[in-house]
């Protein structure tokens, strides 16, 4: 057991520092959230009553866009230096490598979200960070991310390569985006978390579901 | 021989189960008395909608299983039958949403509602159109089939959470299948509700049957154009 969270800190703590390095997937996650939220601020600006109408639509929207942006990036540069056959190589449980791959997209899309979140309090004058509404984008992360990481390494072997990805990913993916969205938008105008119980246990089971699915699975997806 | 002498009986036999539906539900069903006189022949699309989103869940369940068992056991057997299954599976979803559409005008007056199952049905028509874009940008076959395995399994267990999801929305589609009630369906109505779909799946069944030995058959010209040129 030791060992196995040995190898799986090892894969997350080389993603970290990779990216800590080069910041690539950073930086382009985060450019292209604000894009996100500029663009919509335009889109719906003129015609919207009250902002929180909209803001979780845009919360939500912003963080799939660029969460698959990041994901997409996830195992190209491991295939294209060739340190995949090397990961794969080491005498270790296929699940560890995926538990790190998907703490490492995990970790990058709250990291995103943590810098998007003051954004969007600021670009439409909503308080968005709140304890609930940032425990239910939690939750839908883990999802997004033990999802993505399963699909980022099957685009990632296919001749499309990212292109595939989102279109894999959404539609998968959907019932956590309508449930996050829901409960943001319940806790946007005060509601309890109480109140959105069933959205909250919905993506609950989504993230048990799809890791336990995802840890099955790994195995056959990076087999050579 | 034989095996497609079984194909020919099973094609005869759901050819007639299908003729046999028809005219079940188009002559002989009797007109539904519940419902405002000018959407009472609309109503008879139910002998063909349901039948069809039946049998789209049998086959996306069967694509479900059969890539379990291609993981399990990583035979060319199984991912013909995934992929078979799907394929017939994606012509089904169609027919269930332009069916649903057609008969969705008369009765709610529009083509389109962001009703719960109308919208699981489209995001499962996209679901099973992405399983075959992953299956078509993987030349070669064995990763095709692990991969397109792996995304059937993640693809199907998603369903019924977006329709959970969907569903505490308003919903105005009518609740058929409550089978306590009768399906919801008025006398002569059911027995000829459940033939339908029984003449559905059996169509399901011989489309299956058909399309996997034609795939069978693709690989046995593979496999000899392949001994030709080597």
């Amino acid at each position: 057991m030791k060992r196995y969270l040995q190898v799986v800190w090892a894969v997350l703590w080389k993603d970290m520092r990779v990216e800590w390095r080069t910041k690539d997937s950073f930086t382009s996650m985060a450019v292209f959230a604000v894009l996100a939220l500029l663009i919509f601020n335009f889109a719906f600006e003129l015609n919207v009553p009250d902002k929180r109408m909209v803001v979780p639509g845009v919360l939500w929207v912003a963080v799939a866009f660029a969460g698959v942006l990041g994901l997409g990036r996830a195992f190209i540069t491991e295939k294209d230096q060739g340190s995949l056959a090397g990961l794969l190589l080491a005498p270790v449980d296929r699940s560890a490598i995926y538990l790190g791959k998907m703490l490492s997209n995990f970790l990058f899309i709250l990291i995103v979200e943590a810098f998007i979140l003051p954004l969007l309090t600021i670009f439409f004058n909503v308080t968005v960070i709140i304890p609930s509404l940032l425990l239910v984008l939690f939750l839908g992360t883990l999802g997004f991310a033990a999802v993505g990481t399963v699909f980022s390494a099957l685009a990632v072997n296919t001749r499309a390569r990212e292109v595939l990805l989102p279109v894999l990913l959404f539609p998968v993916l959907l019932p956590v985006l309508i449930a996050g969205i829901r409960a943001t938008s319940g806790f946007l105008v005060g509601d309890t978390l109480a109140d959105h119980a069933n959205w909250l246990r919905l993506i609950i089971f989504f993230d048990i579901l799809f890791l336990v699915v995802a840890f099955l699975t790994f195995d056959y997806v990076v087999e050579e | 021989m034989n095996r497609s002498k079984g194909l020919t009986i099973l094609n005869t036999l759901s050819f007639i189960a299908i003729m046999v539906a028809l005219y079940l539900a188009l002559i002989q069903a009797p007109d539904a008395t519940n419902i405002v006189p000018e959407i009472r022949p609309a109503q008879r699309i139910i002998y063909f909608h349901v039948p069809s989103a039946w049998v789209s869940m049998l086959a996306f369940f069967v694509t479900f299983v059969a890539s379990i068992l291609y993981l399990r056991y990583d035979s060319l057997r199984w991912d013909i039958w995934a992929r078979s299954s799907a394929e017939i599976g994606i012509a089904f979803t169609a027919a269930t949403i332009i069916s649903g559409s057609i008969w969705a005008k008369p009765a709610w007056n529009t083509w389109w509602t962001w009703d719960p199952r109308l919208t699981t049905y489209t995001i499962v028509l996209l679901l099973y159109i992405a399983y075959f874009m992953l299956r078509g940008s993987i030349d070669e076959p064995s990763r095709q089939a692990r991969f397109a395995s792996v995304y059937g399994i993640f693809a199907f267990l998603s369903v019924p959470l977006t329709f959970m999801s969907i569903r505490w929305w308003n919903t105005i589609h009518p609740v058929i299948l409550d089978p306590r009630a009768d399906f919801g369906l008025g006398a002569g109505m059911t027995q000829i509700f459940i033939f339908t779909n029984l003449a559905f799946s059996l169509l399901f069944v011989t489309l299956l049957a058909n399309r996997i030995q034609l795939e069978w058959g693709a690989e046995r010209v593979a496999a000899l154009r392949e001994r030709l040129q080597g």
